[in-house]
C-alpha cells in the first residue's frame, strides 16, 4: 500500500509540475506568441472572445500573475481548457472530447496486443535459445529504431496503397456511413483500424520481445528456475516459474514505455488522418492554436499519469514482495 | 578491447554509425543540388530516381538526394547534441543523488521521477509549438531542449549503480582517507561507471533522433531547415505513398536513414550490453569443433548434454583395468 | 519436531543401515566447462557408489568438484557444462546419462531429490509456498485432491516442525532457517529413496544449522532415505556420513568410513583438512593450514594435482600420471597417493591408527 501512495503522490506533483509548466511557457517565450495570437484573433473574434483570450495569456494587467494562476487552476478543475483559436466558438474541451475516444480505443487495444504478444514472444526467444526466433532480432529492432510514423507510411503504402487491403485513411467512411450503434458502423470501424494499430503494435513488439527476453535469460539462471527442472515440473510449469518472475521489470518498464507509445500513437494517426487526438495537433500546429495545444498537453499528460498508475497497481498485484514494507 | 570488436553486433553497429557520423560531416558537401531548388516549376508531379535525380525529386521538383545529405547533418548533430547534454546531466544528478544520499537525493530523485513521467514530445511540441515556426532554428538549442526531457533515464540508471557501489570498501577507505566528495564521485565511482554511462549515451541518442524526427515531421521545427524528419513532412503532407503511383522515393530514403542510424546505435547497444553481463552472450558451448562432437549448441536447462563419443573412451579405460 | 535429546558427536550417523544395494553407481565420471581447448576439467574420472539407506559426505574445498559431480550425475549441470565420460546408473537399471528427458522427470524428485545451498533462491519469490508444494505433489501424483494435496503440505510442514498456517506465507515472509527447512520439506515430499544435499547449512547461523542437522537426522532415521551429503566441512561430515569421499581438483583422493578417515587419514591432502579444525578435546596444537592454493582446472600441474602442495611429495608424485585410487588395508577404504602403494614406509603421520 504505501508503494502506491509514493507513487500516487508522485503523479500529484507531476500533474502540478506540469500545469504549473504549462502555465508559465507561454508567459515565457521570447516574443509573447500570445500578443501574435490575439495579433491574428482581432478581426476575427468577438469582443468577448478576445478578453477570454487575454484573460487566458495574461495580457491584460490588472490581475497579477498569482491571480491568474489560481484562476487557471480554476478553470481546469472546472473542465474549462479555453477556447479554440481555429474553430471558435467551439471550446478546447469538445474538440478533445470528440477526438478522445477514437485515440484511447486505438492505443489502448494496440498496447496491450503488443505487450501480450512481445512478452509472450520474449519468453519463447528466451527458452529456446538458437533457434528461428533469434534471427527476428535484428529485424525487430530496425522497426524499435525506426520512428512510428514511418512504419505507418510503409503500412499505408503496402497494405493501402498497393495491396487494397485496408482503407488509408480516417476511422471509418464519412461519406456512406452515419456513426451509430450497427455492425455496418462498427465493422467500418474496425476495418480503418487496423492498419493504425498494426504500425503501433510492429513499432512498440521489440521494446517487449528484447526486453522480456533479457529479462528471462538472467531469470533462468536463478537457483528456483533449477529446481522447478529437479523437481520434475512440467515443462511449462518450469517457464510459468521463470517468465513470472521475469515480466516483474517489463511491468514497470511498461510505466517507462507508455509515453512513448501515446506520442507514437499521435504521429501514426496523423499519418492515417485517423480522427483522434493526433490529428487535432496536427491541426493545431498548423492553425497555431494554441489553446488547443495546451489542452491536448494536460489531457495526455493526465491520461499517461494514470496508465502509470494502473501498472503501479498491476505490478504490486504481481510481486508479493512490495505488499509488506518490512 | 579486441574481443569487444569480435562482436558481430557490435562491430556492424559501429559502422554504421559512423558512417553516420561522417555522413553528417560531408553530406552537405556532397550533395549535387540546392535542397531548396525547383528543377522545373511546370511539372507537378514527384518524378522517380533518374540519372539527373539519383534519388528521384519531390512534388515540387526538388533533389531528394540533396535534401537527405543536407537534412543528415542537421538530423545528426541535433541527436548527438541531445545525447551529450543528456549523459552529462544525468551523470551529474544520477551519481550526486545516488551518493549524496538523503535529503539531495530525494530532491533530485522526485526531479528525476516528475521528468520520467511527463510526456515528452507533447510537451516539447508546445514549447517549440510558442517558440514560433518563424524563428530561425539553431541544431545546438534544439538538442539542448530535447535533451532537458531526456536526462531522467540515465540518471536514475546511474543512481542505482552509485548507490551499489557507495557500499563498497574502495569508496568506503577513500572516504576514511578524507577524499572529498566531488574528487571520489569524479575519480573513483565514475570510472566503474562507463559502461553505464555509454549505453545510456547511445539510448539518449536514439531518443535524440526519434523526437527531433517527430518534431520536424510534424511541422513544429521551422520547415525550412532541412532535416530527415523536414523531408517526411513533405512527402506525407503530398500524400506521397496515398498516392496511386507510390512515391516510395521519396519517404523511404529518409524514413530508412533515421531506421537506420537508429539500429547501428541499438546494435552497439546491445553489443555492449552483452559484453558487460556475460550471461546474455551465447552461452552454450560454441565452436564447430563442439557441433562436430554432437553436442547441441544451446543446451536445455536441466538436461545437461552428454559427449556421444564417451563409450570408447570408457572402454578403453576398463580394457587398461 | 527438533530433537530434545544432546546427541554426542561422533554418533549421529546411524549404525547399520546400511543396505548392500547400491543405488547410484558412478563410474569414471569426466564433466567439463566448455569445450575444446579452454574447457575446464571439473570433474576427472570419478568412481563413486551411494547405497540405499547410507549417508555419503563429499568433502573438498570450492573448486574441488564436488558440486559438479553431484549435478552432472542428475543431469542438472548448468550450461556450458558437459559430461565428457563415464557412467552413471541408477538402482542398477536406469542410465542417467542416456535418459531422455521424460524418463528423467519421472525419476526427479520421485527417487532422486535436491536440497540446494541458497534456500532464498530455491523458492520462487512469487509463489506461496503451499502453491509450490501443490505444484509438485500435481506434476508427480495426479490423482491427488486439492484436499488431500493440502494434507499431504500440511503434513510435510510439520515434519520440520513448521506450523501449517505458513502454507498461505511467501518465501520472503519466513526466516533462513525456515526457509530450509521448507526446503527440506520440499525433497521428502515424494519419499524419495535419495537426497542430495549441496551444503544445505553453510548459510546459516551455527544455532539453526545444529538443529536443521539433528532434524535431518530424525528423518533419515525414521524414512531411510540415503544421502548425498555435498560440504567444505569435514568436521561436519565427519559427524553425520557413514562413509566419506575427499576431492581435489577434480578427483576423488580419498575414500572409506567416515570414523577410519577421522582418526587415520591416509591422503596428504585429507590430513591437511582434518588439522585445519581444531579440535575441542586434546592437547593444544599449532593450526596449520594448506600451504599454497588449488590449481587451475584448466591446466593442472603434471602427475599427482596435489603434489606442489604436498609436504611429503617425491620424484614419482611429479613424473607418473595422477595416482589412481590404491585400494587401502582391509574394507573399502582407499586413497589416491603413492605413499599408499605398499612399497615405501609411510610417514608416520600417514599410518596411524587414531590420530593424536
Amino acid at each position: 500500500m504505501r508503494l502506491i501512495m509514493r507513487r500516487v503522490a508522485l503523479y500529484v506533483i507531476t500533474a502540478i509540475v506540469a500545469i504549473t509548466i504549462n502555465f508559465f511557457l507561454p508567459r515565457l517565450m521570447p516574443g509573447n506568441p500570445a500578443l501574435t495570437v490575439l495579433g491574428k484573433a482581432q478581426s476575427a473574434e468577438s469582443p468577448q472572445a478576445i478578453a477570454a483570450l487575454e484573460e487566458q495569456y495574461g495580457v491584460q494587467t490588472k490581475t497579477g500573475t498569482w491571480g491568474q494562476y489560481t484562476q487557471y487552476w480554476d478553470h481546469l478543475l472546472h473542465g474549462n481548457l479555453g477556447t479554440s483559436l481555429n474553430a471558435y466558438p467551439a471550446s478546447v474541451g469538445s474538440l478533445i472530447r470528440a477526438a478522445l475516444p477514437w485515440t484511447i480505443g486505438l492505443v489502448g487495444t494496440a498496447t496491450v496486443i503488443s505487450f501480450v504478444l512481445g512478452t509472450l514472444l520474449g519468453v519463447a526467444a528466451a527458452w529456446r535459445r538458437g533457434s528461428w526466433l533469434d534471427n527476428l532480432l535484428p529485424a525487430m529492432t530496425f522497426f524499435q529504431a525506426a520512428p512510428y510514423f514511418f512504419v505507418a507510411i510503409l503500412a499505408v503504402a503496402l497494405f493501402a496503397t498497393k495491396l487494397g487491403w485496408f482503407p488509408p485513411s480516417q476511422g471509418y467512411d464519412t461519406a456512406t456511413l452515419n456513426p451509430g450503434f450497427n455492425w455496418a458502423f462498427i465493422s467500418n470501424v474496425l476495418d480503418h483500424a487496423v492498419l493504425p494499430a498494426l504500425t503501433i503494435v510492429l513499432a512498440s513488439i521489440a521494446g517487449w520481445i528484447i526486453g522480456m527476453r533479457n529479462m528471462m535469460i538472467t531469470t533462468m539462471d536463478e537457483d528456483y528456475v533449477l529446481l522447478a527442472e529437479a523437481k520434475g515440473l512440467p515443462r511449462h510449469r518450469v517457464i510459468g516459474y521463470a517468465a513470472r518472475n521475469a515480466l516483474l521489470p517489463n511491468v514497470a518498464g511498461f510505466s517507462l514505455a507508455i509515453g512513448f507509445i501515446v506520442s507514437g500513437a499521435l504521429l501514426t494517426e496523423i499519418v492515417f488522418s485517423y480522427p483522434g487526438i493526433g490529428y487535432l495537433l496536427l491541426n493545431s500546429i498548423g492553425s497555431d492554436d494554441y489553446p488547443v495545444l495546451q489542452g491536448i498537453f494536460v489531457i495526455i499528460t493526465f491520461a499517461v499519469l494514470l496508465a502509470n498508475l494502473l501498472a503501479d497497481f498491476a505490478y504490486a498485484f504481481l510481486d508479493p514482495r512490495t505488499r509488506q514494507e518490512a | 578491447m579486441p574481443r569487444l570488436l569480435r562482436s558481430p553486433k557490435i562491430l556492424t553497429g559501429l559502422c554504421l554509425s559512423v558512417a553516420f557520423a561522417i555522413l553528417a560531416v560531408v553530406g552537405p558537401y556532397l550533395a549535387p543540388y540546392n535542397p531548396n531548388a525547383n528543377a522545373s516549376t511546370t511539372v507537378g508531379i514527384a518524378q522517380p530516381p533518374s540519372a539527373a535525380h539519383l534519388l528521384g525529386t519531390t512534388q515540387t521538383q526538388q533533389d531528394v538526394l540533396s535534401q537527405l545529405l543536407v537534412g543528415g547533418r542537421s538530423t545528426v548533430l541535433v541527436s548527438l547534441v541531445a545525447g551529450v547534454v543528456a549523459t552529462a546531466l544525468a551523470v551529474l544528478f544520477g551519481v550526486a543523488a545516488g551518493y549524496l544520499g538523503g535529503r539531495a537525493d530525494d530532491l533530485l530523485s522526485m526531479l528525476a521521477n516528475i521528468f520520467l513521467v511527463l510526456p515528452a514530445l507533447p510537451l516539447l511540441i508546445v514549447i517549440f509549438g510558442l517558440l514560433g515556426k518563424g524563428a530561425s532554428p539553431n541544431d545546438l538549442l534544439i538538442g539542448f531542449i530535447i535533451s532537458v526531457t531526456g536526462w531522467a533515464f540515465g540518471a536514475r540508471q546511474l543512481r542505482a549503480q552509485t548507490l551499489s557501489m557507495r557500499a563498497r570498501d574502495f569508496i568506503e577507505s577513500a572516504r576514511i582517507i578524507g577524499e572529498r566528495s566531488w574528487r571520489i564521485m569524479a575519480f573513483e565511482i565514475l570510472p566503474n561507471l562507463v559502461p553505464v554511462v555509454a549505453t545510456s549515451f547511445l539510448f539518449t541518442v536514439i531518443y535524440g533522433v526519434g523526437t527531433y524526427t517527430a518534431l520536424a515531421f510534424l511541422g513544429v521545427i521551422n520547415l525550412s531547415h532541412w532535416s530527415w524528419g523536414t523531408m517526411l513532412y513533405w512527402a506525407q503532407n503530398a500524400q506521397a505513398a496515398q498516392d496511386v503511383h507510390i512515391q516510395w522515393w521519396w519517404f523511404l530514403p529518409p524514413g530508412l536513414a533515421v531506421g537506420l542510424f537508429g539500429t547501428g546505435l541499438a546494435l552497439l547497444n546491445f553489443g555492449i550490453d552483452e559484453y558487460v553481463n556475460p550471461r546474455l552472450r551465447a552461452a552454450g558451448i560454441t565452436g564447430r569443433q563442439a557441433r562436430r562432437a554432437g553436442l547441441p549448441r544451446h543446451a536445455r536447462l536441466g538436461l545437461t548434454p552428454v559427449l556421444p563419443a564417451r563409450e570408447p573412451v570408457l572402454e578403453a579405460r576398463e580394457a587398461a583395468r | 519436531m527438533s530433537t530434545e535429546e544432546v546427541i554426542p558427536s561422533g554418533q549421529l550417523a546411524s549404525p547399520g543401515r546400511h543396505g548392500s544395494d547400491p543405488l547410484i553407481e558412478v563410474s569414471g565420471l569426466c564433466a567439463d566447462y566448455g569445450f575444446g581447448a579452454g574447457a575446464v576439467h571439473a570433474v576427472l574420472d570419478v568412481d563413486l557408489t551411494l547405497r540405499r539407506g547410507e549417508v555419503l559426505g563429499l568433502a573438498g574445498e570450492s573448486g574441488s568438484g564436488k558440486s559438479t559431480l553431484a549435478y552432472a550425475i542428475t543431469r542438472l549441470l548448468r550450461p556450458p557444462g558437459i559430461i565428457t565420460a563415464g557412467r552413471a546408473r541408477f538402482d542398477g537399471s536406469v542410465d542417467l546419462l542416456s535418459a531422455t528427458e521424460h524418463e528423467l522427470r519421472g525419476l526427479r524428485w520421485n527417487d532422486i531429490a535436491v536440497v540446494l545451498q541458497s534456500s532464498m533462491n530455491a523458492l520462487n519469490p512469487v509463489l506461496r509456498i503451499g502453491t509450490q508444494f501443490a505444484d509438485l505433489l500435481r506434476a508427480h501424483r495426479p490423482g491427488m485432491s486439492r484436499v488431500a494435496i493440502r494434507e499431504r503440505s500440511a503434513e510435510l510442514l510439520a515434519m520440520v516442525g513448521i506450523p501449517a498456517d505458513r502454507l498461505t506465507s511467501y518465501p520472503h515472509e519466513l526466516s533462513g532457517g525456515m526457509r530450509q527447512r521448507v526446503m527440506i520439506a520440499t525433497a521428502l515430499a515424494l519419499d524419495p529413496a535419495v537426497v542430495i544435499m549441496d551444503e544445505p547449512t553453510t548459510a546459516l547461523d551455527v544455532v539453526t544449522q545444529r538443529e536443521i542437522l539433528e532434524e535431518l537426522t530424525a528423518l533419515r532415521d525414521r524414512l531411510g532415505f540415503a544421502v548425498l551429503f555435498i560440504s567444505h566441512d569435514l568436521s561436519l561430515l565427519v559427524e553425520i556420513a557413514d562413509s566419506i569421499a575427499v576431492m581435489y581438483a577434480g578427483r576423488l583422493v580419498e575414500q572409506g568410513p567416515a570414523k577410519a578417515i577421522f582418526r587415520s587419514p591416509r591422503h596428504p591432502y585429507s590430513l591437511g583438512l582434518l588439522n585445519s579444525f581444531p579440535s575441542l578435546h586434546g592437547p593444544r596444537r599449532t593450526m596449520e593450514g594448506i600451504p599454497g592454493s588449488p590449481p587451475d582446472l584448466r591446466t593442472p600441474p603434471p602427475g599427482c594435482a596435489f603434489h606442489p602442495r604436498c609436504r611429503y611429495a617425491f620424484d614419482k608424485c611429479q613424473a607418473e600420471p595422477h595416482p589412481p585410487l590404491l585400494p587401502l588395508d582391509a574394507g573399502s577404504r582407499a586413497a589416491a597417493c603413492w605413499l599408499q602403494d605398499g612399497t615405501r614406509t609411510r610417514p608416520d603421520e600417514l599410518a596411524l591408527e587414531v590420530r593424536p
